[in-house]
C-alpha cells in the first residue's frame, strides 16, 4: 500500500468518525471532536505505513478519537471544576456511536453552516470534511498557518454560539444549496492558485472534486449534486490546456483541444446525462450542461452554439444572475453576430458598477474586436485589466490590447 | 538594515506594453524573487491591483470618510513593494536597479529605509 493510499483511507474516513463523535457530544463540542479526529489521524498517518493498515479503519480511529475526546473531556472538566463551572460534554447526548446511517453529508452541512463567512466555511470542510492538516490548508491559500488555525478555530467557536444541532433537523427539501456554493467557491479558487512544489501539498480545485464526489454517493438522486459534480469534472478535463508554458492564460477558443482530459469528460458527461434523465435540472446542472457541449466540440466553430444560447438563457431565467447574461451574451454572439452580443450585454450595463465591470469589459472587449471596432476594443480590454486581480489574466488582456494596437498601426503604416 | 522597495507606477505606461515586455517584467520578478530569497534578503513583496480598485477612508471632523480612491491628480502610484534585509542602502539601490521596472521608461523605484515593522513578513 502506497503512503497515498493510506492517507486516502483516513481520510476517507475522517467524517464519518467526527460524525459519530457529534451525534454523541452534539455540535456545540464540535472543537473538541474535531480535535479528537485530528489526532487519531495523526495517529494513523504515524502508525499505519510503518505498522499497516487496520482491517476496520474506521474502528480503529473511532476507538482512537474517542479516547482522545474522554481525554480532553477530562483535563476540560477538571479546569472547569476549578473554575467551578459546568462541563457539558461530560454527559454524552447519546451512547450509541455507531449504527447510524453515514452522517458525513451532516457533518458538511454543519461546517458549510449559513452563519459562517465564505472563507471560514472553506477552511472548516477542508480539516473536518477532507480531513485536512491546518498547515496543508493553508499551504494551499498560501497564507500563514496562524491565520488558518484562527479562522478554524473562530468558525468553530460561532458553530458554538448560533446553537448550532447535529445531526441539523432534516426538512422536507433538506436544503443542500449552501454545501454546493462553498463546494464550487473551493473549486473556482484551486482552479487560480499557483502549484505547490511540497509533496504534502494539496489542489483545492482537487479537493473540491474529492468532496462533490463524497456528497454524490451520498445523495445520488439529487440533480444538482450530480451538476455541480459533472461541472467540476467537466471543466477540469481542460486544466492542462487552460495555461501555456510559461504560465499565461489560453483562453477556451486558442486551446489545444487535444490536451483535454478525455476520461473527466466521459465521466463528467455520463453523470450529467444519467442525473438529467430524471427531468430536472438546476443551475449547476445547466452550466455542466454547457460545459460538456463544449468538451464535445473539436473547435469554436463546431461547437454547438445554438444550445448553448438556449442554455444560457434557462439559466438567466432560474437565476437572474447578471452573469448568466454576460454569457449567453458570448453565444448570442456565435448565433447572431457580435453586434447583437453587445446589445445583449447592454441589457445589463448597470450591472457593470455593481462589481462585474471585469467580466463585462472583457466580454465586451472581445466582441468590439470581432465587431471590427479595434479603438473601442482596446480601451474595453485595458478597462478589464484594471479590473482584476489575476496577474495572468491581467496581462492576456494587456497583451490583446497590445496585438489590437500592433495590428491596428501595422494597418495604418501599411 | 531593513528597506522597503516601492514600485511607482504609471497606469498609462502599464497600458501601453508589448507582449514581450510583460513577460520580460513577469519572469524578471520572479528570477528577481527567486535570487533574493536564496540570499535571505527576502522578507516579502506585494503586487497590488490597479488603483481604480482603491478606496480612501480619510479622517474628517465628523468621523472617518471613505471615497472611491486613491488621488485623481496624480499620475504615479504605488504598485507594489519588496520588503528586504540589506546590509546597506547601496545594497538596496543595487537590489532596486535589478527589478524590471527599472528597465521601462517611465516606471520607478522608491528605496526607502524602514523604521518598524510587524507581521508575518517580518
Amino acid at each position: 500500500m502506497t503512503d497515498r493510499s493510506f492517507e486516502d483511507l483516513w481520510r476517507g474516513n475522517a467524517p464519518q468518525v467526527l460524525a459519530a463523535l457529534l451525534r454523541r457530544y452534539g455540535a456545540a463540542q464540535l472543537d473538541l471532536c474535531e480535535d479528537a479526529v485530528q489526532e487519531a489521524l495523526l495517529a494513523a498517518h504515524q502508525q499505519w505505513p510503518t505498522a499497516g493498515a487496520p482491517a476496520d479503519a474506521r474502528g480503529w480511529l473511532l476507538t482512537v478519537a474517542r479516547r482522545r475526546m474522554i481525554d480532553r473531556i477530562r483535563s476540560e472538566h477538571q479546569r472547569r471544576e476549578r473554575e467551578h463551572a459546568y462541563a457539558d460534554a461530560w454527559r454524552p447526548l447519546a451512547d450509541a456511536e455507531t449504527g447510524h446511517a453515514d452522517d458525513s453529508v451532516e457533518v458538511l452541512r454543519l461546517c458549510c453552516h449559513p452563519s459562517l463567512s465564505t472563507p471560514a466555511q472553506v477552511a472548516l470542510t477542508l480539516r473536518a470534511v477532507a480531513g485536512l492538516s491546518t498547515a496543508q490548508i493553508a499551504r494551499a491559500h498560501l497564507l500563514p498557518e496562524a491565520t488558518i488555525a484562527q479562522r478554524i478555530s473562530r468558525a468553530k467557536a460561532r458553530i458554538r454560539a448560533v446553537g448550532a444541532v447535529f445531526p441539523e433537523p432534516s426538512d422536507a427539501d433538506d436544503r443542500l444549496d449552501p454545501v454546493l456554493a462553498v463546494l464550487y467557491v473551493m473549486f473556482t479558487e484551486g482552479h487560480t492558485s499557483t502549484e505547490g512544489a511540497d509533496v504534502n501539498d494539496v489542489r483545492l480545485s482537487d479537493e473540491a472534486i474529492r468532496l462533490a464526489r463524497m456528497l454524490h454517493r451520498e445523495r445520488a438522486h439529487d440533480v444538482e449534486v450530480a451538476g455541480l459534480l459533472a461541472l467540476m469534472l467537466l471543466t477540469d478535463a481542460r486544466r492542462a490546456a487552460r495555461t501555456g508554458a510559461r504560465g499565461e492564460l489560453v483562453p477556451l477558443d486558442e486551446q489545444d483541444r487535444t490536451r483535454w482530459d478525455q476520461e473527466l469528460i466521459a465521466e463528467g458527461t455520463g453523470i450529467l446525462d444519467a442525473a438529467l434523465a430524471g427531468g430536472r435540472h438546476g443551475p449547476y446542472s445547466i452550466q455542466a450542461a454547457i460545459a460538456a457541449l463544449h468538451d464535445d466540440a473539436p473547435s469554436t466553430e463546431t461547437t454547438d452554439w445554438p444550445q448553448i444560447l438556449a442554455l444560457y438563457r434557462l439559466l438567466e431565467l432560474e437565476t437572474g444572475n447578471p452573469v448568466a447574461t454576460v454569457n449567453r451574451a458570448v453565444a448570442q454572439a456565435m448565433v447572431h453576430g457580435p453586434e447583437s452580443g453587445l446589445a445583449a450585454i447592454d441589457e445589463i450595463a448597470d450591472a457593470r458598477v455593481r462589481g462585474d465591470r471585469r467580466r463585462i469589459a472583457s466580454v465586451r472587449a472581445h466582441l468590439l474586436e470581432r465587431a471590427g471596432r479595434p479603438e473601442e476594443a482596446i480601451a474595453e480590454y485595458l478597462d478589464a485589466a484594471r479590473a482584476t486581480l489575476s496577474i495572468p489574466e491581467r496581462d492576456y488582456l494587456r497583451a490583446r490590447a497590445a496585438r489590437l494596437r500592433g495590428g491596428a498601426a501595422g494597418s495604418a503604416a501599411g | 538594515m531593513k528597506y522597503m522597495i516601492l514600485m511607482q507606477v504609471r497606469p498609462d505606461v502599464l497600458d501601453a506594453l508589448t507582449a514581450e515586455q510583460m513577460q520580460a517584467i513577469g519572469e524578471g520578478h520572479q528570477a528577481f524573487i527567486d535570487s533574493i530569497t536564496a540570499s535571505g534578503e527576502m522578507l516579502g513583496t506585494v503586487a497590488l491591483a490597479d488603483p481604480s480598485q482603491s478606496k480612501v477612508v480619510r479622517g474628517a471632523a465628523g468621523g472617518p470618510e471613505v471615497v472611491d480612491g486613491p488621488f485623481a491628480e496624480t499620475k504615479e502610484f504605488m504598485g507594489g513593494y519588496y520588503l528586504v534585509e540589506v546590509e546597506s542602502e547601496e545594497r538596496a539601490l543595487e537590489l532596486a536597479r535589478q527589478i524590471p521596472d527599472a528597465a521601462i521608461d517611465g516606471l520607478a523605484l522608491e528605496v526607502r529605509p524602514v523604521m518598524f515593522s510587524a507581521g508575518s513578513d517580518v
